[in-house]
This record gives structure tokens, C-alpha cells and sequence, in this order.
């Protein structure tokens, strides 16, 4: 099983859950975050005072698939919430050691 | 002219009522006599009661502008200062700012306001102008409006009592004796200065005593670091646009009923004059605001905004009888233009306004009385700056001084724990927004 961590760009959202739902995903965490990457923030006034906002809003999605779709569904979500400009966000990959489902006690990727 | 045949009569039987009254009571005067202090009077309590409603519309638009953890504390202070600006003005400001005769500086006229009996006699009313109870009533609602404006400016850092202790001498004292330099008859009026409803003598009494305070309490904790100003955006735009409409509409009031008569056809006239150049400088000063933040900061900023629309009511509140519509547009767009230039400016000179009570009601006020001179050609400009430096001067210093004694008595501004927790927790334990924790 793998874990994927999807940090995206907030308006795209929807957009990338239709998607994954696509696929045949049947889970998914999603959170609002706020961070820094290479788009690294920018520049905004309130009342003539220019500050920076050093934080870029954006949604984290948290999903565990089967090793055998992993790949697949990376790529669903870099096909969806891509805009081609920056602050388009990252994928990270990570190995999951187990799962269970609490209703039933199943586990694996029964559980998931 | 078919109607003709029933007029007739009926015009000839009105004009001899009053004869037949007369034959039944020959102290009952007609309607001639009285008309007019029954529409003064009535001009007074519709003017006093719009008047009234802007202390809704500054704690709207105050509390829309601090942040979410000072919003009880600043509704707090709003309707705690227009309560006691309401008992001060009847023990103390209203005789002290009307004395009747008196030096023109100063007026030893401690006793406080007193009404008509009831069921007065009209033998016995002062026919020529309106009831006192009316006068005293729209009056006091002026005074209210100052204290409101010094509330906006120290908001988020100032103690709950010394504030208020402040608020009942400004009330009591201060604004009374000034206002009686012109508003009472004293030597500014005998010279000549003309201010119609009060740029000057409560709009820029209001921020001097505020901007004093200003200076002596410092700026926000965090708001000015490393030589960069560090924007504190408001908790809710929403009620600081509604408290902008509200103080937009209570203007009609402010502005209109200090025409202080309403009983002959030029009187009301001038009223309704007023009412519309009163919205045309609001209009003005609003789409000032619009456009240059659109051209300046490439995005139009709200709050500027609705400061530009109070700027411009402020702007036209000197004169605004005798301007064309074309004159109100100027002037309030002037006072909005002042308000975008001048917010940055007092961020550059680290005076922390948080409301930008300062740029909207001090230097618009003093724009306002000056641009008299355009319209009013019984107006000098020389009079006018004479007058604006007097009230600058004596409130400036007057309120200076109260706020030092407050200051090393029993100290002004909250703990840095108290600031940083928010007031409404620290001073008061209670929250605006008790169920907007995070998480």
C-alpha cells in the first residue's frame, strides 16, 4: 500500500476528487494548509501598507491506494491540478505498513 | 379650474377659523405664530434621532475594523461612551456650551439643562426658535459623534476606565467649551468663522483629542517592526460597510437639522439642499477612494472606501448649504483623495490609527472648513484657519494633558499579555465570537 500526500492549489479541489473518484478511488483526507515552496509567497496592500504574505493557502489531499495503482493515480492528480504556473504544489509517495478498517477489523488492502 | 366653485368656500371658511378661535380665546395664537417653532422643534427630533442612529454606525464601523479579539471591548466602549456623553452633556456640556451672554471664551454655566414643563403654553414658548428639550436632544447627539471618533483611533490597546474617564471630560468640558467659541455665540462667531454643522468643532475636535491620545498611547504592539509596517486587517468588513450606511444616513441629520429651522419655505428648502449635496459628497468621496486605490495599489482596498465616503460627508459637513451639486462633488472627492494619501502618511510617522478615524475626520475637517471660502462669500479664509488652529490648539493640548495625568496615575494602555490575548478576554472575559475557535 501506499500513501499518497498531494499538496494542490485550493480552487482545484473539486476537479481533482471528480477525477480520483474516476479512477475508482473510494477514500480520501483533504485539509487546508498554508505553506512555502518555490512560489515562496507574495506581496499584498491593506490600506496603503504593503506586506508579505509568506504563506500560500493551499489543500492537502491524504489517500492510500494499492501498490499496483499508485502510479496511476499520481498521475491522475498531476494531470487535474496542473496549471503549468507556479504554486501548482507536490506529491510525496510513501510506503503504508499497514491498514485497518475499524467497523470490521479487516486489514491490508482489504481495509482501504 | 373645475374645482374652482368648491375652493372658494372652503379657502374663505379656513382664513376665518382662526378669527372665530380668537373670538373664543384671545391668547391663542395662530398657526402663523407657532407654525414655525413646531417645525423647528420637529426638525430637531428627526434630525436628533438620525444624529443618534451614527453611534450605531461608528460602532459598526469599529468594530468591523479592529480585530476578532477586541470586538466586545470596542462595543463596550461605544455604547458606554454615548451613555455617558448623554449624562454629561445634561449635567455640565449643554449649559456650559449655549450660555446665552457670557466672555466668548469661557462660560462659568455649571447647572444643568433643564426642561419646558409640561404641556408648556405657547405664550410661554420661545416662538422664534424651537423647544429646549428638542435643542438639547439634537445637540447632545453631536457630542456623542466626537467621542466616538477618539474611540476608533485607540482601539485594540487603550484601558476600558481611563478611556471612559477621558470620554466624560471630553464630553463634559472640552467640546462644550470650544463648541461655545463659535456654536454658542463667542468670539469666533463674532469673528466671523463659519463652520455649518461642525468639520471643525466636532469632526476635528474629535481627532485632535484623538490624535493626542494617539501619540501618548504608541501604536499597537507588532504594527510597526524593522522599519515596515505590519497591516492588523479588520474582523468584519461586513459591519464596517453596514456602519458606514448608517453613518452615511445619520449625516442627513447631522447636516440637515443644523440648518436649525424648518419653518418658512426658504428654511425647509435649504434643508432639502443640504440633504443632497450632503449625498453627493458622500457619493464623491467613495468613488475617489475607488479609483485611486485601483490606480495606486493596482486593487481597490474596501476599508479605503468606506473611509473615502466618510471623508467626503466630513468634507462637505463645514458648508454645505451653499455649494452647487458640482461643489459637493469636489470637495467630497477632495476629502476622499485626502484620506488615501493620508493613511500611508501616518503609518510613515508610526501614529497607529486603527479605524483611519484620524485622516477622515481631522484633516478632511480641516479641509472642509477651509473649502467654506469657495462658497460662502461671507467667509475669510483667514478666519477660517484661525478658527481651525484654535480648536487644533486647545483640544490638542487640553486632551494631551488629561491623557498624561491618566497615563502616570493610573496608566492608560493594557499589559503586553493582555494585548497579545486580545482585550475582549483580558478586560472583559467575554468574546464577540465565542465558536470561531480554529480547530
Amino acid at each position: 500500500m501506499k500513501l499518497i500526500i498531494a499538496t494542490i492549489k485550493p480552487f482545484k479541489l473539486e476537479e481533482v476528487r471528480e477525477a480520483l473518484t474516476d479512477a475508482g478511488v473510494r477514500g480520501l483526507m483533504v485539509t487546508e494548509i498554508k505553506g512555502f515552496g518555490a512560489q515562496s509567497g507574495h506581496t499584498e496592500i491593506y490600506r496603503g501598507a504593503e506586506y508579505v504574505v509568506n504563506f500560500v493557502p493551499k489543500v492537502k489531499l491524504e489517500l492510500v491506494v494499492a501498490d499496483s495503482v499508485a502510479d496511476q493515480m499520481v498521475e491522475v492528480i498531476t494531470k487535474t491540478a496542473q496549471t503549468g504556473k507556479i504554486g501548482d504544489g507536490k506529491i510525496f509517495v510513501l510506503d503504508v505498513e499497514q491498514a485497518v478498517r475499524v467497523r470490521t477489523g479487516e486489514t491490508g488492502e482489504d481495509a482501504i | 379650474m373645475m374645482n374652482n366653485k368648491y375652493l372658494i368656500p372652503v379657502s374663505a371658511a379656513a382664513a376665518l377659523l382662526p378669527t372665530f378661535a380668537l373670538a373664543q380665546d384671545a391668547a391663542a395664537p395662530g398657526f402663523d405664530e407657532i407654525g414655525p417653532y413646531i417645525m423647528t422643534t420637529l426638525l430637531f427630533l428627526v434630525g436628533g434621532f438620525l444624529v443618534f442612529w451614527m453611534a450605531a454606525g461608528f460602532a459598526m464601523l469599529e468594530a468591523g475594523l479592529v480585530r476578532s479579539k477586541n470586538v466586545t471591548m470596542q462595543l463596550t466602549k461605544n455604547i458606554a461612551l454615548f451613555a455617558l456623553a448623554g449624562i454629561m452633556y445634561w449635567l455640565v456640556g449643554f449649559n456650559l456650551m449655549y450660555p446665552g451672554d457670557f466672555n466668548g471664551y469661557f462660560a462659568f454655566n455649571f447647572v444643568p439643562t433643564v426642561l419646558e414643563p409640561v404641556g408648556l403654553a405657547a405664550a410661554d414658548a420661545s416662538l422664534d426658535y424651537a423647544s429646549v428639550a428638542s435643542d438639547f436632544f439634537f445637540q447632545l447627539m453631536f457630542v456623542a459623534a466626537t467621542a466616538s471618533i477618539v474611540s476608533g483611533v485607540l482601539a485594540e490597546r487603550i484601558k476600558l476606565w481611563p478611556f471612559l474617564f477621558f470620554v466624560l471630560i471630553l464630553t463634559g468640558i472640552f467640546y462644550p467649551i470650544s463648541g461655545s467659541w463659535q456654536w454658542g455665540g463667542g468670539w469666533l462667531s463674532e469673528m466671523g468663522f463659519s463652520d455649518f454643522a461642525g468639520s471643525t468643532i466636532v469632526h476635528s475636535v474629535g481627532g485632535w483629542a484623538a490624535l493626542a491620545g494617539a501619540l501618548i498611547l504608541g501604536p499597537r504592539l507588532g504594527k510597526y517592526k524593522d522599519g515596515r509596517v505590519n497591516p492588523m486587517p479588520g474582523s468584519n468588513l461586513a459591519l464596517a460597510t453596514l456602519g458606514t450606511f448608517i453613518l452615511w444616513l445619520g449625516w442627513f441629520g447631522f447636516n440637515g437639522g443644523s440648518q436649525l429651522a424648518a419653518g418658512t419655505v426658504g428654511d425647509i428648502t435649504d434643508v432639502g439642499r443640504i440633504f443632497a449635496n450632503t449625498n453627493m459628497a458622500a457619493s464623491a468621496g467613495a468613488v475617489a477612494a475607488l479609483i485611486l486605490t485601483q490606480i495606486l495599489y493596482k486593487k481597490v482596498d474596501l476599508t479605503m472606501v468606506l473611509n473615502g465616503c466618510l471623508a467626503g460627508l466630513v468634507s462637505i459637513t463645514a458648508e454645505p448649504l451653499a455649494p452647487s451639486m458640482f461643489g459637493a462633488l469636489w470637495i467630497g472627492a477632495v476629502g476622499g483623495v485626502i484620506v488615501v494619501f493620508a493613511v500611508p502618511f501616518l503609518d510613515k510617522l508610526k501614529i497607529d490609527d486603527v479605524v483611519g478615524a484620524i485622516p477622515v475626520h481631522l484633516f478632511a475637517g480641516i479641509w472642509g472648513t477651509i473649502a467654506v471660502v469657495f462658497y460662502n462669500s461671507d467667509a475669510s479664509l483667514v478666519t477660517q484657519l484661525i478658527g481651525i488652529a484654535a480648536y487644533g490648539i486647545f483640544t490638542f493640548v487640553a486632551s494631551a494633558i488629561l491623557w498624561f495625568i491618566l497615563k502616570a496615575t493610573v496608566g492608560i494602555r493594557v499589559s503586553e499579555e493582555a494585548e497579545i490575548a486580545g482585550l475582549d478576554m483580558a478586560e472583559l472575559g467575554m468574546e464577540a465570537y465565542p465558536e470561531f475557535h480554529r480547530g
